[in-house]
């Protein structure tokens, strides 16, 4: 049932050899059948916290669009027409978005996870001049109204004639998840036990390898979350896409935001949730597979301790 | 990776390249373009047409139609996104960027001022010009900016208004607002709210504030676009709208009302009277949660009680085009009385000529239709400026201050004159 | 991964007198080395970010295009200085009369209101997200049979695009929504003045706290167990556990987490631009500085939004720039601290 194992875990599993940590075993498993139901129910609420919004989006999506307004906790004629809409190559095509937008994703995801370890490496652990000015230029660039960045980077990429192409996206949108991958993984990095790098080395590893071998698996919960927090903004993101895709490259949040109703002006309230649930629900079931295949993979070739 | 660090090389070198040609395009110095009385050869080929989203699926229906007549002169439609303010935003950018993509585009009525005074429109004079003595008189003002006409109505739209048929009985339908509010007792009787338009802090709140004023015989700005707000006429409008909140003849929450909530409210039995478009008339008609399905006859529809503010869009020719000779004809084609009624009966989309109104098939199909030219006689456009979106933005908020009762109409429409003459200033 | 092979950082035990010419090329080396891993990163940058910046920056001292009144016909502003700062700063605006102070209704006369409302919502959204994130995180944390149902459904309101997002919290606090419907009231929650700031703060709070929390899971996860282990052996209660062990060490990731949360809720724009269309109150009651922006741009005014922004940024710069000083002085650079863990005996 767990699924990120981080070094916590393997610490836990280590055999117990002797009668003090037997007993403290006992103490604990004791303490902790009265503190898993306080855990339990602590659980139950942040669910439902975060559940019932979702639940709401959810089940709008099954109303009618002329009962889309009813308060009833269960749709009262249940339709899985805003599905099928949400679908329709002639008039919406989710489907293609959602290729698109995973697409984008991946490759935002994957580039700025490599750029920015390669950066937060350098910043954490190797001296050199003008690391802090760098680090503040980094972060500088999330300070800047990103609303206001749209006209020129619409200009810029007129003249590549980048329009509607899928790089005058997975460009920016790496801009966008860098600060906060090399923000994060530096302060991982800094708290990393470099020592067990220099061991490696010694053992013959070049600096890439025992990087690789040593350190990347102790921070695979770091990397982990900042690989979904990248994927996840570069899904979310809308204005720039409204205004440098087309047809053939929108990604899902741009044709959501193009849905119409059947008449002017009327908003598409069922089918626009109907899409929040269609887009969502894979999102969460693929970071999970992600989560406890890659992850856990990755942790249980590290070194242990 | 070196391969990938060589063109991210190779990219900032292009980039750095086009720095230049960037920060000079912010320039807008353009002039209108020749009016010579032919049109050249060259002037015609395939086109691109840019308008908003397709509610009906219908645009490949048009373009059908027209290629089949035109094969060498083929017609692309573009589709853009389905709000306004991001219509207008992609119109801005490729007219800035001068970009030839665009031939003809469909403008929203009230952005045809701003977008001629900058210079993106071929003016229709000279060879350019189209006969539009077939087209509604007020529609026409709205392609107009100087007494120059910039582009072709291709639809109209106007505010009509919905009632409670079998709450009114024998008594006349309102034709005033005064007549209106006299009516309120019988929505009081039947626990609803009396009357409402659109009243939230967006566009709609201009197109109601203007109808208020217009109905009560003022009006918001003159022909050079400067503020006429401090007559009677203009604080009767403001102040009826206001009243009508304090008492609860307008409801409360109709101070979030766009389009679509307020019709909900009136279609589940919460309003009497609703001023709302056209496209109201089959949802109401056919919508499950809607009185009007259960029971036909109690929805009525009328004239617009007053001036009606006027809505559509316009057809305009792109300076930067390179087939504007093909796109005359396209606008030609688009007012043909055969495309106007294709319009209705495809796309919900109100005609801009007024013989298809009195066309009897069709208002036996489409009966809203009658109604809304009544509205349509009575309509006025909204203010026209180069400035629009701040002349609206100064009526909305201030019109907004008034309605939620923390601001005084007569200091409201003060700080709009004030707001409206600096729009056009900084 | 990457083409260059950085070196080992000197160790003390090289430090001998026939070693420091080559301490020196090292050093050259490892300066070298660093500039090859962040190239790439400060290469997007700059052109993504750094090219509009100081594009916009060029552009807020130029005067946005006027209309000629002879031809009716727009004309380049030219250089202009301070004017589009003063627009903002001061709310001056101009007419043909000279300076006069901007009527409400006029976007200039908004930027103190919107100002607050940024910040209001930036203090209010983070504190609740970063008190509510670290409570998530430790539960997330903690060894349970559903703790994976768990982390899903903590992922969920995160992974919405925001624009459904917005759509359905408009949905929920229309006021024939369901949040009325259930508590049986009228509230308008989009027009009050408090109860529309309200559903701003628990739709944001909603949305982002998942951010939050993921990011301290992050650093509890690097927490080893063993720390906790010698803390309850020498019979630390829980309460000393968490802010003996669990703050100090969770620092670095809780700093990064919260100053990446303040810069964005103080560039706060889709939910109140689509939640109440900066209205409420007076009309400007949840208008955000990124509001106005838009809305100023929208007005065709680039270059007096350009200003706008420039402002917004040395603003957004001021807050990170306190923050850091204030909270991680150490994050950017220098030694790697040692893994203390203060005042556990």
């Amino acid at each position: 049932m767990t699924t990120v194992a981080g070094p916590t875990t393997a610490a836990a599993e280590r055999p117990v050899f002797d009668d003090r940590a037997a007993s403290r075993v006992r103490a604990r498993r004791r303490r902790a059948a009265g503190s898993s139901v306080r855990t339990g129910i602590q659980a139950a609420l942040i669910v439902i916290w975060c559940l019932l919004p979702a639940y709401w989006m959810l089940i709008t999506g099954f109303r009618r669009s002329d009962t889309v307004y009813e308060t009833t906790l269960l749709p009262t004629t249940p339709t899985f027409d805003n599905f099928i809409q949400a679908f329709n190559p002639a008039r919406n095509q989710l489907g293609r978005a959602l290729l698109n937008s995973f697409g984008i994703g991946v490759l935002v995801t994957v580039i700025a996870l490599v750029v920015g370890v390669s950066a937060a490496y350098a910043i954490a652990r190797l001296n050199f001049p003008g690391k802090g000015l760098i680090m503040g230029a980094v972060l500088g660039a999330s300070m800047f109204p990103g609303v206001a960045l749209l006209t020129p980077l619409f200009s810029l990429f007129t003249q590549l004639n980048w329009q509607g192409s899928y790089q005058s996206l997975i460009i920016p949108y790496i801009a966008g998840a860098l600060p906060l991958t090399v923000w994060t993984l530096n302060s991982f990095f800094r708290e990393m036990p470099w020592e067990l790098e220099e061991a490696a080395r010694i053992d013959g590893c070049t600096a890439a390898q025992a990087f690789r071998i040593v350190i990347l698996p102790l921070a695979a919960p770091a990397v982990f979350t900042t690989a979904i927090l990248a994927f996840i903004g570069s899904w979310n993101e809308y204005l720039l896409a409204s205004v440098l895709s087309n047809t053939q490259t929108q990604t899902v949040t741009v044709a959501i935001g193009n849905f119409v109703g059947s008449q002017p002006r009327e908003i598409p309230y069922a089918t626009t949730m109907a899409a929040g649930s269609v887009v969502t629900i894979p999102l969460i079931i693929l970071v999970l597979i992600f989560q406890r295949r890659i992850v856990a993979g990755l942790t249980a070739g590290g070194v242990k301790g | 990776m070196k391969k990938a660090m060589r063109a991210t090389a190779a990219t900032v070198t292009l980039l750095l390249g086009g720095l230049g040609l960037a920060a000079c395009s912010s320039s807008t110095t353009t002039t209108p373009g020749g009016t010579s009385s032919t049109i050249a050869k060259s002037e015609y080929g395939p086109i691109t047409v840019v308008q908003g989203k397709d509610n009906n699926g219908v645009l490949p229906k048009y373009a059908a139609m027209w290629n089949e007549k035109h094969p060498d002169q083929k017609v692309t439609y573009k589709e853009q996104s389905d709000q306004a303010d991001q219509q207008l935003q992609d119109l801005l950018q490729n007219f800035q960027q001068k970009l030839t993509d665009y031939d003809v585009v469909s403008t929203d009525v009230v952005w045809t001022q701003q977008l001629a005074s900058q210079g993106y429109l071929q003016p229709l004079t000279g060879a350019y010009k189209l006969d539009e003595s077939g087209v509604i008189p007020a529609v026409l003002n709205t392609a107009k900016y100087r007494g120059i006409q910039y582009a072709a109505p291709s639809s109209t739209d106007s505010q009509i208004l919905y009632y409670r048929k079998d709450w009114l009985g024998d008594r006349p339908v309102p034709k005033t607002y005064e007549e209106m509010f006299k009516l309120c007792d019988i929505a009081k009787s039947k626990g609803a709210g009396c009357y409402s338009g659109q009243y939230a802090k967006y566009e709609g709140l201009t197109v109601n504030f203007s109808e208020a004023v217009n109905s009560a015989g003022g009006t918001v700005v003159n022909d050079k676009g400067e503020p006429t707000l401090d007559t009677p006429e203009a604080k009767q409008g403001l102040q009826t709208l206001v009243d009508a909140f304090k008492d609860g003849d307008i409801p409360k929450a109709a101070i979030t009302y766009q389009e679509e909530p307020g019709r909900q409210a009136f279609e589940a039995g919460k309003l009497m009277f609703y001023t709302n478009w056209p496209y109201q008339y089959s949802l109401t008609t056919t919508g499950d949660q809607s009185f009007a399905k259960k029971n036909p006859d109690a929805l009525g529809i009328a004239g617009f009680p007053g001036k009606s503010s006027l809505g559509g869009h316009n057809w305009a020719i792109s300076q930067f085009s390179k087939h504007k000779g093909t796109a005359l004809e396209f606008l030609k084609w688009y007012q043909s009385e055969e495309i106007q009624k294709f319009g209705v009966e495809n796309a919900s989309s109100a005609p801009v000529l007024s013989s298809v109104y009195e066309d009897q098939d069709l208002a036996k199909k489409f009966p809203y239709l009658p109604t809304l030219k009544d509205s349509l006689d009575n309509a006025v456009p909204r203010p026209g400026s180069p400035y629009y979106q701040a002349v609206s933005t100064a009526i909305q908020n201030n019109a907004y201050a008034a309605l939620q009762g923390s601001k005084s109409v007569d200091q409201a429409l003060t700080d709009m004159s004030t707001a409206i003459k600096q729009a056009s200033g900084s | 991964m990457t083409t260059a092979t950085p070196p080992a950082p000197p160790r003390p035990k090289d430090v001998t007198e026939a070693g420091r010419a080559s301490l020196e090329a090292n050093r050259r080396r490892i300066t070298r080395t660093s500039y090859a891993l962040l190239a790439p990163t400060i290469v997007v940058m700059a052109v993504i970010v750094g090219y509009p910046i100081v594009l916009s920056v060029i552009n807020s001292f130029q005067a946005d295009a006027r209309l000629d009144p002879a031809t009716g016909f727009f004309v380049t502003g030219g250089f202009t200085g301070l004017t589009n700062y003063a627009h903002w700063l001061l709310q001056q605006c101009s007419t043909p009369a000279g300076t006069a102070a901007c009527a409400q209704g006029n976007l200039g006369a908004s930027f103190w209101t919107a100002t607050f409302n940024t910040f209001f919502f930036t203090v209010i959204t983070v504190a609740l997200e970063t008190v509510i994130g670290l409570w998530m995180a430790i539960i997330m944390n903690r060894n349970f049979r559903f703790r994976g149902l768990l982390r899903a459904a903590v992922l969920v309101p995160w992974a919405i695009p925001t624009a459904v997002t917005a759509k359905l919290f408009l949905f929920i606090f229309a006021t024939a929504g369901i949040i009325n419907a259930l508590l049986g009231i009228e509230v308008i929650w989009g027009a009050d003045l408090w109860a529309s700031r309200f559903a701003i703060i628990i739709a944001d709070t909603w949305k982002t706290t998942p951010f939050m929390a993921l990011l301290i899971l992050a650093g509890l996860q690097l927490i080893p167990e063993d720390t906790y282990e010698a803390a309850r052996m020498d019979g630390a209660t829980t309460v000393q556990q968490f802010f003996r062990i669990t703050l100090p060490l969770l620092r670095p990731a809780l700093v990064v987490a919260v100053l990446f949360r303040t810069l964005d809720a103080l560039r706060m724009y889709d939910l109140p631009a689509i939640l109440t269309g900066g209205g409420g109150g007076r009309g400007d009651a949840t208008t955000t500085l990124s509001i106005l922006v838009v809305r100023e741009i929208q007005n065709t005014a680039v270059n007096s939004a350009a200003a706008l922004s420039t402002i917004t940024f040395l603003i957004v710069f001021g807050v990170a720039f306190l923050f850091i000083r204030v909270l991680g002085a150490n994050l950017t650079g220098g030694e790697k601290k040692s893994k203390k863990v203060a005042g556990v005996r």
